[in-house]
């Protein structure tokens, strides 16, 4: 997809005049996190949990390149493939070669944040294949040709009378008369508009939330049962994943997923959690002919070693985003790509560059709430801070900014000079304030006075002052 | 215990009056304090826009100045995290002024969590009759668990009751430059905050830090609300009467 991070300002402005955006983002705010608290309290090893999580995640990216040939080993033992895609084009390209191999013509897919970031359905679409989104909200902003706006819930944005709007509109044989006033009676429709689709579909594309090295297996966490539907009844089930989803061991899974749902959505457990591990086999009730994995690097390899390779510790919880008051005023679109909030600060300008999503690791107040939630320990204000500082030695900010910082680092490296000049700046702005004890408007200031008041100075330094009362003290 | 005050570069422009009430805080507790004269800022602003030399080069600054005290005491959250938590990282790479800023940041304090941590200070001999609500900035939350420490001091305050604010440990909106750099979304945070404060239905809020409390007050200013601002060391030093709340009438 075409990325606007560049205009994050414009995104975010237009995000904070939406009322229906801002509606749904404050029903957000009270929900994710006080359902992850409750969860998190009631697991009282959840802080060790997240230790053991860090460190599964560290050391299977210590070892990478181990893990990803185990991996494929497993799956060609399975039945499987797994194709390697440097890029998003070489993704993209196996997907159709798989899909014209079959002769297929619709496609069912369950939520894939790789599907997203390659743009696969567009390219889908334009190569006669109609790709059919399962996931609810992937469903809807599927119909409302939308980009996802968060990692769990991307249709997070709306408010369920604009999802019967859009049902009304594309649902056109259905009684325009029904009643769609409730969720159930949304989720319903969605349900029976989906089922012959499953039953139609040549492929099924699942994404993938962790990929075992020691059996080959991709797993699969959903609410909606949707994603079995999609990899099981089709002939062909293709995983499209990226190469950082990898664990060593079942065992590593099954911490993984304990913090996973906990994190996301306050479940102790998804409600579905599949295992794909080859295609089916002689004797086997169901299940797909071909199973393929479409291993996705995109870049991330570039980070391992680096200062953002523990960026490739996410899991894609989402927690970050839902704790994040930045994301919680704007919402995901304001972040202009695939990824949004603090995750996708970090991991987009890795995957697009810091000349386009520069905007994304500036706009944080470093509140610290998004590291101090991630289940895996992601240092997301260190990293985001790293980009700045990219972003700084590539003179990529703004002249004014970088002149500003300048001069003002040029006189706090002066602590004689910078005195006198506080307090020279104090007394002035003290006196002009000393009636309202504050400004509506100030030169230089309009950032801040735009939207609050400056509160004047007293006058006279801190420093100053002391030195007065030393001077005082001595003579006495 | 000879203690240096970090004065901060906000509380030395806009409010000293915070910087004598932790000097007599200070003073109570018992320790000798200290201003050293060559401080000027944390190098916080050029550490979080990415340029780490002048980082670096006021840092530096800094470990000079604070040679030699038991203990360096900010009122500020940010500025002690900066140099509690962020010191030793950004001088990593630097073996010949690493061991002195893990030395300056084992020993650097946000001032009530050092009264309450460090020195045993249990109480604090203040008045005040006001129903108040607490921000919990976010650095001295975060980064140095800054939590108990001022409600269990402000709990001794005679006639202070706290009325605890729901979303205390949600950012305000200020974030240093972000409130300037983006200045939409700081609105929308620091509105959001406004309507909480109000809620509460409380006569003041504080905070630890002066950055958050300049940003609370200017919007609570701008909308017309006449609730008290202060910083948290005002109210437990008993100098509420020495300056009218931030942002007020002189």
């Amino acid at each position: 997809m075409l990325a606007t991070s560049r205009t994050f300002e414009a995104n975010a402005r237009a995000g904070l005049a939406n009322d229906n955006l801002q509606r749904a983002l404050a029903l957000m705010r009270s929900g994710f996190p006080e359902r992850r608290r409750l969860a998190v309290e009631r697991l009282p090893e959840f802080e060790a949990l997240r230790e053991i999580g860090k460190s599964i995640k560290d050391h299977t990216l210590e070892h990478l390149d181990f893990y990803l040939e185990l991996f494929e080993e497993n799956v060609l033992a399975s039945g499987g493939r797994v194709h390697w895609a440097r890029t998003p084009d070489e993704a993209r390209a196996a997907v159709l070669e798989i899909c014209r191999s079959v002769d297929a013509r619709i496609v069912t897919k369950g939520k894939s944040m790789i599907a997203e970031e390659v743009g696969l359905n567009e390219f889908l679409e334009k190569n006669g294949i109609t790709p059919v989104e399962t996931d609810l909200g992937e469903y809807i902003i599927q119909l409302r040709h939308e980009p996802p706006s968060h990692l769990i819930a991307p249709a997070i944005h709306l408010m369920k009378e604009q999802v019967a709007d859009t049902f009304r509109a594309e649902h056109r044989t259905l009684d325009p008369g029904r009643s769609l006033a409730e969720a159930r009676q949304l989720c319903d429709e969605a349900r029976a508009v989906l089922r012959p689709q499953f039953l139609a579909a040549d492929v099924g594309i699942t994404g993938a939330n962790f990929l075992v090295a020691e059996t080959g297996s991709s797993i699969i966490v959903t609410n909606e049962g949707n994603g079995d539907l999609t990899q099981t009844l089709p002939r062909v089930h293709i995983v499209m994943t990226s190469l950082e989803k990898l664990v060593p061991t079942f065992e590593d899974a099954a911490t993984m997923l304990r913090l996973l749902a906990r994190s996301a959505t306050g479940q102790e457990f998804s409600a579905y959690t599949t295992v794909s591990t080859g295609p089916r086999r002689p004797g086997d009730l169901d299940g797909p002919e071909q199973y393929h994995v479409v291993l996705l690097d995109n870049g991330r390899s570039q980070l391992l070693g680096g200062e953002f390779q523990d960026m490739l510790r996410c899991i894609r919880c989402s927690a970050c985003m839902n704790h994040c008051p930045v994301y919680a005023a704007v919402g995901g679109h304001a972040y202009g790509w695939v990824y949004s909030g603090p995750m996708g600060a970090v991991l987009t300008p890795s995957l697009l560059g810091v000349a386009e999503a520069g905007h994304l690791p500036n706009a944080s107040t470093f509140c610290g709430r998004c590291e101090e939630v991630c289940p895996v320990k992601i240092p997301l204000p260190k990293m985001m801070r790293h980009w700045r500082e990219r972003e700084f030695t590539e003179k990529l900010n703004p002249p004014v900014y970088r002149a500003g910082l300048f001069l003002w680092a040029w006189v706090a490296r002066r602590p004689a000079f910078y005195h006198a000049l506080v307090e020279l700046a104090g007394r002035a702005l003290g006196w002009l304030g000393r009636g309202r004890g504050r400004f509506r408007m100030l030169p230089l200031a309009s950032g801040w006075t735009a939207v609050r008041d400056m509160p004047a100075p007293e006058g006279r330094s801190f420093h100053s002052l002391w030195a007065a009362r030393q001077k005082g003290g001595a003579a006495k | 215990m000879r203690v240096a005050l970090f004065v901060t570069c906000l509380v030395d422009f806009f409010r000293p009056t915070i910087g004598f009430a932790a000097v007599k805080l200070l003073e109570d507790a018992g320790c000798t304090v200290e201003v050293p004269r060559a401080q000027t800022c944390c190098g916080q602003p050029a550490y979080n826009s990415g340029d780490r030399a002048d980082a670096k080069a006021i840092a530096s600054q800094v470990l000079d100045a604070f040679e030699g005290y038991d203990h360096v005491v900010a009122p500020s959250g940010s500025c002690a995290g900066m140099i509690r938590r962020h010191y030793p990282e950004l001088f990593a790479d630097e073996p010949a002024a690493l061991p002195r800023a893990q030395r300056l940041a084992a020993r650097s304090w946000e001032l009530v969590s050092f009264l309450v941590d460090i020195c045993g200070m249990q109480a604090v001999t203040a008045r005040w009759d006001r129903e108040v609500t607490y921000h919990d900035a976010c650095s001295g939350l975060r980064e140095l668990g800054v939590k108990i420490q001022p409600r269990r001091l402000l709990a001794s305050v005679a006639g202070l009751r706290l009325r605890e604010l729901p979303g205390a440990e949600v950012c305000c909106g200020f974030g240093g430059m972000f409130c300037v750099k983006y200045p939409d979304i700081s609105d929308k945070m620091v509105s959001d905050k406004e309507a909480e404060i109000v809620a509460t239905g409380a006569e003041a809020v504080l905070a630890g830090d002066l950055g958050c409390l300049l940003n609370i007050a200017g919007k609570l200013h701008r909308r017309g609300q006449r609730i008290e601002v202060r910083h948290v060391a005002e109210v437990l030093a008993g100098t509420t009467e020495d300056v009218p709340p931030i942002g007020a009438p002189r």
